[in-house]
């Protein structure tokens, strides 16, 4: 279709998820706390209500003629003025808007009927019904919309009902794709097959299980398509092909006789065009707003329940933790003191990262265990000055060769990323740019961090490759991202985080995404080149294997906090924290055989659903009311250990 | 690539295949025919016989398959017909009228795509109040009906001020300035909407790339944000702003039809409203052969930069 403004073909519709009983509830409620889309709603509402009563509401009547007053700009008596006629500008418009919105309903109607139809059909059958409707919509797509809208127009001379079905038809492939889409994800979910399988039939199925999901998606396009079916409605009514003046105004033809006087009377411009504008900002902003409030609904995670922490109301609040206070050792290369890390959210800042405090010295494996959520991740990126969108450091350092990269401006991040603290992440494949080939990126990173001509940037490449044990270095070169397995990805990845000869290398879950096999192979490298490049390395993992492979010593963290520091083999062997016990006791490889395997009840909380006092008590066996007072500090139990449990004792009698 | 091309090539002759059965039948739909039209127009009254010869005169007494089946035996002999009322090649016609179309349609898609871009990007890593301001510079842009965008300018830009003609258009001769001015109203009304939409597309499609893994990845790597952003972040959101400049030049071909009539401009849109009103078979058949030979060359050109941006449509 090629004569409607393409902003109904606008791609990328987000599909809400299952939408349970208050969830479209809850949708309304999200638009209506948006006061742009209420505006446009009111207006709309107000726009339609004017228009079909018209015939009451007006002050005059659309052809009433004052041959006295003719142009004569708004006044008290004509609010809007009046045309070259002397009719009522304001009446003309309310009329002329029963003809516009009239023939934008019948092209929404058809729109929607086909559309729907169609899409839901080609989604919900599949096989050759879904290739011949997918056919139906590429052809009517390809059609030059205006040709066929002027045919249309000379068989059915200056009629609006056909010009706007046409349009609707030539429109529909926008809307039918969508719905195919969203149908096509939504039939292979688990309830609707259930569903199928009772015995209900596919149009109950799709009437009552599919379209409601859909909802969102849908009306979305329809906002936008109404909006492109107001501006083609009038366009043609501009020029008199659909709907001419002898029909009665429209709010077209009003913009085409104000052209006619417009050297007379610019004015008429204004009120004609301001109701068009209006209108058709207003359905975008709606249909932007229902598209925003679908897609947060799809992307934010449920709202937090705030946990009533067991705060006893007269206890004492303990001093918060000395941590920062430690001296660093003299070995120590980083040197990290009571980091914390906040997220601005809803106009305030929630920590996400509190207290954070380690050492690393050089050449030194560290590993940071936990469950995903605790804020291993953060902590890595805040070295690295790479914090996501919103957050940034409100507390704490972090001093490597002498400066503080918790305080450092950003320009001076350009020193430290890439040759002195490098980044290896989880997905192999995503890491690395898919429009480059390995080569090209690895050039560019060598010659951001070395002076060298291209050329030997290249055999740099190679070497680099060949370090990092992949076959055929050279060859590997010219491939792709999409070209490599994930193994030979990761390695890459890898050789592109050593291209700048870093002396830190943070490992972020290097071998999640990776077979079994391919995971020895890539511990075994880092730890290999840990040892030959004299290169520290922090390892971030929940995998306690992992842990024991490469690492010397490791903190473990919860909830944004660090809940106990000790070498891997303490860990393993006398936990002093009963997080670091309950993670140890849930992991396969050293439950005892035929056993089920013990879990921690209950889930890490969200930053926003702290509970006071110390973070895991709700989750902890050995809790009392105690836990739930103040901030629990740091306790060193033995020498180099720390735990930040007041009851670290009773874990080593409980186990 | 042999096959591609195979490929691109069937679809396109289909395509352009069903267009012009497509609008041969709907014209023939029409109530009235052209031997009535130029009967009417040569005198008041004719008589049945008159009528008759006229209609065999211009071939149109005969079955529509066998009419459409002669048009395309000329398209195969690189010939559209004759103009019923000038007796003029259709071809010859179209041809020129093609130049002031294309220079509309290219010279929109450009400043759409420049100014689309730069403030799509500009808006995706800055946010806040710039990212607002092009939210509204898009919806604005989308909501201007151009038939009054385009008034509003001619009032403003051409009689109050004088900058530009308020109609007309100047061929491409040797000093540009006169064409420049020519295009220049029309070409600034049409890309009112399409840099909205452009700049809409890239906000979102970038904003996407640069929460992609790699980002973070690269300037971990010590590249600086702006090599980030120019060489990897844009180069990879640009898929979508290409099949939306594609959309554009194809949704082109209708804007131009107003506008070409708003501001008196010579070219096929305005052929085309005429040739509709006056049933003239042939140059209506001309005119959506021509428009569907432009969206079969938006999809050649749609297709090669997907070839050229991602490697992973390069080699499948």
């Amino acid at each position: 279709m090629t004569l409607i403004s393409p902003a109904a073909t606008t791609p990328g519709h987000e599909l809400p998820p299952r939408l349970s009983g208050g969830g479209r509830g809850r949708a309304l409620r999200e638009l209506a706390r948006r006061p742009l889309a209420l505006v446009a709603a009111a207006y709309l509402v107000i726009v339609v209500i004017v228009a079909i009563g018209a015939s009451w509401l007006a002050p005059d009547g659309p052809q009433q003629e004052d041959l006295a007053r003719v142009l004569s700009g708004p006044s008290a008596a004509h609010w809007l003025g009046t045309d070259r006629l002397g009719r009522d500008v304001l009446s003309r418009l309310m009329f002329g808007g029963r003809i516009t919105l009239l023939g934008v309903a019948e092209a929404v109607v058809v729109f929607a009927g086909l559309g729907i139809t169609l899409g839901l059909v080609a989604g919900f059958t599949g096989g050759w019904t879904d290739r011949l409707i997918a056919r139906f919509g590429d052809l009517v797509l390809a059609l030059p919309g205006i040709i066929v809208l002027l045919m249309v127009l000379s068989v059915f001379p200056g009629s609006e009902l056909a010009t706007m079905v046409a349009l609707g038809l030539l429109s529909c492939p926008t809307l039918l794709r969508v719905v195919r889409g969203s149908t096509l994800t939504i039939r292979g979910e688990t309830y609707i097959k259930a569903a199928r399988l009772s015995g209900l039939t596919s149009a109950r199925v799709m009437w009552r299980h599919v379209l409601p999901r859909l909802a969102g998606p849908i009306i979305v396009q329809l906002s936008l398509f109404a909006a492109a079916a107001v501006l083609v409605q009038s366009a043609l009514s501009f020029l008199g092909l659909s709907t001419p003046e002898t029909q009665g105004p429209s709010w077209g033809n009003m913009v085409g006789e104000a052209s006619d006087v417009i050297s007379q009377d610019p004015w008429l411009l204004v009120p004609t065009g301001g109701v068009l504008v209006l209108t058709v900002m207003a359905l975008g902003l709606l249909g932007d707003a229902m598209r925003d409030v679908t897609a947060a609904r799809h992307l934010a995670p449920p709202p937090p329940r705030r946990r009533h922490g067991r705060r006893s109301p007269v206890g004492p609040s303990r001093r918060p933790a000395a941590s920062g206070e430690t001296p660093p050792p003299a070995t120590s290369m980083l040197s990290v003191r009571g980091l914390t890390i906040a997220f601005a959210a809803g106009g305030r800042d929630i920590p996400v990262i509190r207290d954070v405090s380690f050492d690393l010295a050089p050449g030194e494996a560290l590993g940071i265990v936990g469950e995903s959520g605790c804020g291993k991740t953060i902590t890595t990126r805040a070295l690295l000055g790479l914090l996501p969108d919103g957050g940034r450091v409100t507390g704490g350092s972090a001093m490597f060769d002498g400066a503080d990269l918790a305080a450092m401006p950003e320009r001076d991040f350009g020193r430290i990323r890439g040759n002195m603290i490098a980044l290896v992440a989880q997905e192999p494949m995503s890491g690395l740019d898919p429009s480059f080939p390995v080569g090209s990126q690895l050039t560019e990173v060598i010659r951001r961090h070395h002076a060298m001509s291209r050329g030997q940037a290249r055999a740099r490449a190679a070497e680099l490759l060949a370090l990092v044990n992949l076959p055929e270095p050279r060859e590997a070169m010219s491939r792709y991202p999409h070209e490599l397995s994930g193994g030979m990805a990761q390695r890459v990845s890898i050789a592109l985080a050593l291209a700048g000869n870093p002396r830190l290398l943070i490992a972020d879950e290097p071998t999640t995404a990776l077979d079994v096999t391919v995971q020895a192979e890539i511990l075994a490298l880092l730890r290999d080149l840990g040892r030959r490049l004299g290169m520290a390395i922090i390892l971030v993992t929940h995998d306690w294997g992992v842990l024991a492979d490469l690492c010397d010593r490791a903190l473990v963290m919860y909830a944004g906090e660090v809940v106990e520091l000790a070498s891997v083999e303490d860990l393993y062997r006398s936990p002093r924290h009963p997080y670091t016990d309950g993670l140890l006791a849930a992991n396969p490889h050293l439950a005892p055989v035929a056993d089920t395997l013990p879990a921690i009840p209950g889930t890490v909380p969200p930053p926003s659903a702290w509970p006071a006092g110390c973070h895991f008590q709700p989750r902890c066996r050995h809790a009392t009311d105690e836990c739930g007072t103040g901030i629990i500090p740091m306790a060193e139990p033995a020498p180099g250990r720390l735990t930040r449990c007041i009851h670290a004792d009773k874990v080593v009698t409980a186990r | 690539m042999l096959r591609q091309t195979a490929r691109w090539l069937v679809s396109s002759l289909v395509l352009l295949f069903v267009i012009t059965a497509a609008t041969f039948v709907l014209a023939s739909l029409a109530p009235g025919d052209a031997a009535k039209a130029i009967l009417s127009s040569q005198s008041g009254s004719y008589t049945t016989q008159q009528y008759q010869q006229m209609r065999h005169a211009l071939g149109i007494d005969q079955p529509l398959p066998v009419q459409y089946w002669h048009w395309l035996d000329g398209v195969l002999h690189g010939s559209l017909g004759a103009d019923l009322f000038s007796g003029q090649p259709v071809m010859q016609e179209l041809n020129a009228r093609l130049g002031p179309s294309l220079s509309i349609i290219v010279g929109t898609v450009i400043v759409s795509g420049l100014v689309g871009v730069s403030l799509g990007t500009v808006s995706a890593l800055r946010g806040g109040a710039l990212g607002r301001l092009v939210d509204v510079v898009s919806l604005a842009g989308l909501a201007l009906p151009n038939f009054w965008l385009a008034l509003v300018l001619v009032e403003l830009l051409a009689v109050r001020v004088q900058a530009f003609p308020a109609t007309g258009y100047a061929p491409l001769g040797t000093d540009p300035g006169p064409w420049l001015r020519s295009i220049a109203l029309p070409v600034l009304t049409l890309a009112a909407g399409g840099v909205a939409f452009v700049a809409k597309q890239t906000r979102d499609s970038l904003s996407e790339v640069m929460s992609r893994d790699f980002i973070v990845l690269l300037r971990a790597r010590g590249l600086s944000r702006r090599s980030v952003v120019l060489r990897h972040a844009l180069r990879n959101a640009a898929i979508p702003v290409v099949t939306v400049l594609g959309l554009l030049l194809v949704g082109l071909l209708g804007g131009t039809v107003l506008i070409e009539n708003v501001f008196s401009i010579p070219g096929l849109g305005q052929e085309a409203v005429t040739a509709a009103g006056s049933h003239d078979l042939p140059v209506i058949e001309g005119v959506a052969f021509y428009f569907a030979v432009v969206v079969v060359i938006a999809n050649l050109l749609v297709d090669v930069s997907y070839r050229l941006l991602n490697p992973r449509v390069r080699e499948s």
